[in-house]
């Protein structure tokens, strides 16, 4: 089937809950309003008001009640309306679902999806448009994974409904509904951990995930570069042995994403690459990204989000050295 | 003068003129129980007609356990052989009255100060002891046991009690979960998210404020202007009570019930009891608080009004108390030495995190055991030391 990333969710949930009965959705407005991107639309006529179930507006009481439905058996997947909210529910995803099963020593598990969407461009208010990957990468114990196409969507969702472990699963909004893709209708995994080569190339490494997907992409067609082009699609754990053998081909590395440049994941892929292929760099490592500073109001995001002039730029000077 | 006074006191003076023409919108109660007063005497009308005489020798005896058990850790603490402590001195009837009222089915969520809770339950001795010694294979909760283990961050866990309430549910598997939560913890935004999802999801959870007065150094009085803890429930549409969190039959009666009606949704306790010891063994309460307050408590004992009761019915005698105390320490000790035979392995750190093994993680793992600084261990009371 022709779809976009919210019918390839979509399709993905409605799988989800058919091939396992203690698997719920829950969250705000989700129900029979669909979810606010109307990615859950049609699921509650489907499936009922306890499979599908629309929550009080208490982003901490979603996380740990979803949470306590993972330790009693059930496969929650919990969507928080935007990830600005998700920090309401910060201290449960790090100091309880990163934690239960190292706390007893894998006798508990917390198996649970928590979606939500993320990064901006959009043009919608204030704390609707942040990319917070790092935080829950940070923490170890969450698996953290951000699709930027319909296919990658739908498989990455389905892998994280058939693993054991708390997914924080990220939604560029951007992306939900540019453009569309043929997708399988039936069920098929697209694996966690593992990075995807969008495009092949030897002369420079370009890491990038979400929506600096295709901003890198149109960059590298126009320029021409013969870059190769990693989605990263899993945040943590990190498929560093994807990025290291092809930096050592290239010879040089850039890393893209829309969080803010400081302290963010492009720094750890940095240190990452300095610690195993510094030898092999022709050129310093680079970095794009969003100002350090947090997101701004949706006047000024054109000019805080990477866009393509500012990697076209990046391209430019690594490949002069 | 006049001209200093705020405005809000003209405009409350306003409103409570016109209350008089209002129509109620609302109006909550809390009731109070006690079954067994201080003195040991029953009031026979509250009194639970499943409670026989040999159940209150076992409360006695359960509470008795809980409370040498209790002396031993903190007494392994001070000599290093336990990390920080949060003792339950004064606690059981609070813990054992609730424990002994769940059944096989219920579900136990607990914070870090049930260990009377998770005695009755059935937590290995020995595993308590690996607990307290700082290490997770301590926190594992046997299998039998319906419990998740120890949890630390204040009021947190009770959203994972409504959801487990919830999946009981779901499932229809049946059973109730039990939660705790302290006097300061009615003050953490979770407390009433809990409860709040609680009330609308009709979850079958009882939730027990188990008041001793204390928040490290932080009064009940200072920690909230409300008249009773219980009250909150009101807000979340949930049914409470207060009780004697002393008086074990009292606690015990109002969990059965709550545990019976919670097909119905879900039910809060209070239960009114004190910390005779201090927070945790980082802490010294003369620091912060008058020791004639503490002594009055003393007189309100939850194993005193017990044992006054049994021996005035000629149910107990010194004999049999000392016969019991010997028992009871024989099992602690048995489990404290195969607690400090346990040996740690680093490695199970890294092997426990997800459901599978990442690469980076293991490299880190390998690479950490290959390099061999993993040598000895601490003394582990050193954070206390400090």
């Amino acid at each position: 089937m022709m779809t976009n990333m919210v019918g390839a969710l979509n399709n993905a949930l409605d799988l989800i809950l058919a091939e396992n009965k203690n698997a719920i959705i829950l969250g705000e407005d989700i129900g029979k309003d669909g979810g606010v991107f109307r990615v859950t639309d049609g699921l509650y006529e489907k499936y009922g008001e306890l499979r599908v179930m629309d929550t009080p507006l208490s982003e901490a009481g979603i996380m740990g009640v979803s949470i306590g439905m993972a330790l009693g058996g059930m496969l929650p997947i919990p969507e928080i309306q935007f990830a600005g909210f998700m920090y309401l529910a910060f201290d449960q995803l790090i100091n309880h679902a990163a934690r239960y099963r190292s706390r007893s020593r894998s006798t508990k598990s917390v198996p649970m999806i928590v979606r939500t969407p993320v990064s901006g461009g959009v043009r919608t208010l204030e704390h609707h448009s942040d990319s917070p990957e790092e935080y829950y990468s940070h923490v170890g114990g969450l698996i953290v994974v951000e699709p930027s196409n319909p296919y990658d969507a739908k498989g990455l969702l389905i892998k994280a409904a058939h693993m054991n472990d708390p997914v924080v699963f990220l939604e560029p909004t951007k992306l939900y509904r540019l453009f569309k893709q043929e997708v399988p209708e039936d069920m098929y995994e697209v694996p966690i951990g593992k990075a995807n080569i969008v495009k092949p190339g030897d002369d420079l490494t370009i890491v990038t995930w979400g929506t600096m997907v295709p901003v890198v992409k149109n960059a590298v067609e126009k320029k021409g570069t013969n870059a190769e082009i990693i989605d990263l699609r899993t945040i943590n754990p990190l498929d560093e042995s994807t990025i290291i053998q092809s930096v050592k081909k290239t010879g040089r590395a850039m890393i893209v994403h829309e969080a803010q440049l400081s302290f963010g994941a492009g720094a750890e892929i940095a240190a990452r690459i300095a610690d195993k292929a510094i030898f092999e760099l022709q050129a310093p490592v680079t970095r794009v990204a969003s100002a350090s500073l947090p997101y701004p109001f949706p006047g000024y995001e054109q000019f805080y989000i990477p866009n393509e002039v500012k990697v076209s730029q990046a391209i430019d000077k690594i490949m002069s050295v | 003068m006049e001209a200093f006074l705020p405005k809000p006191y003209i405009i409350l003076h306003v409103i409570n003129i016109g209350e008089r023409l209002l129509k109620q919108a609302y109006n909550g109660l809390i009731n109070y129980m006690q079954i067994m007063d201080e003195f040991g005497s029953l009031d026979i009308s509250l009194f639970p007609k499943d409670v026989t005489d040999s159940k209150i020798l076992d409360m006695y005896r359960w509470m008795s356990f809980a409370r040498a058990l209790d002396a031993k850790a903190l007494s392994l603490q001070r000599q290093g052989r336990a990390v920080t402590y949060a003792p339950i001195l004064g606690q059981e009837a609070t813990q054992i009255g609730s424990a002994l009222a769940m059944g096989d089915k219920d579900f136990f969520v607990p914070n870090f100060r049930q260990h009377g809770v998770f005695l009755v339950r059935g937590l290995s001795l020995e595993a308590f002891f690996i607990y307290w010694r700082g290490y997770e294979e301590g926190s594992t909760v046997g299998k039998g046991v319906n419990a998740v283990p120890y949890i630390v961050p204040v009021a947190t866990q009770l959203p994972h009690a409504t959801g487990i309430a919830f999946a009981l549910k779901y499932k229809n598997t049946g059973g109730t979960v039990v939660t705790y939560v302290g006097d300061g913890g009615t003050s953490e935004g979770n407390f009433y998210e809990a409860m709040n999802f609680a009330g609308v999801m009709k979850a079958p959870v009882v939730f027990i404020i188990e008041n001793n007065g204390w928040a490290i150094s932080m009064p009940r009085e200072k920690q909230t202007a409300t008249t009773t803890l219980a009250q909150k429930a009101i807000a979340a549409g949930i049914p409470a009570i207060q009780v004697d969190g002393n008086d074990v039959i009292a606690v015990y009666k109002a969990t059965k019930d709550a545990i019976a009606n919670s097909t119905n949704g879900p039910f809060v306790i209070e239960c009114l009891t004190y910390r005779m010891g201090m927070h945790t063994t980082a802490d010294d309460p003369q620091k912060y608080r008058d020791e004639a307050a503490v002594a009055a408590w003393k007189d309100k004992d939850p194993i005193l009004r017990v044992r006054t009761y049994l021996t005035k019915k000629n149910l107990w005698s010194d004999k049999q108390e000392a016969a019991m105390a010997e028992e009871q320490l024989k099992q602690i000790d048995d489990a404290i030495e195969k607690a400090e035979a346990f040996k740690p392995d680093p490695k199970s750190m890294f092997e426990n995190l997800y459901s599978f093994m990442p690469d980076i993680l293991k490299e880190e793992m390998d690479a950490a055991e290959a390099a061999g600084y993993w040598q000895g261990e601490v003394k582990s009371n050193e954070a206390d030391e400090k």
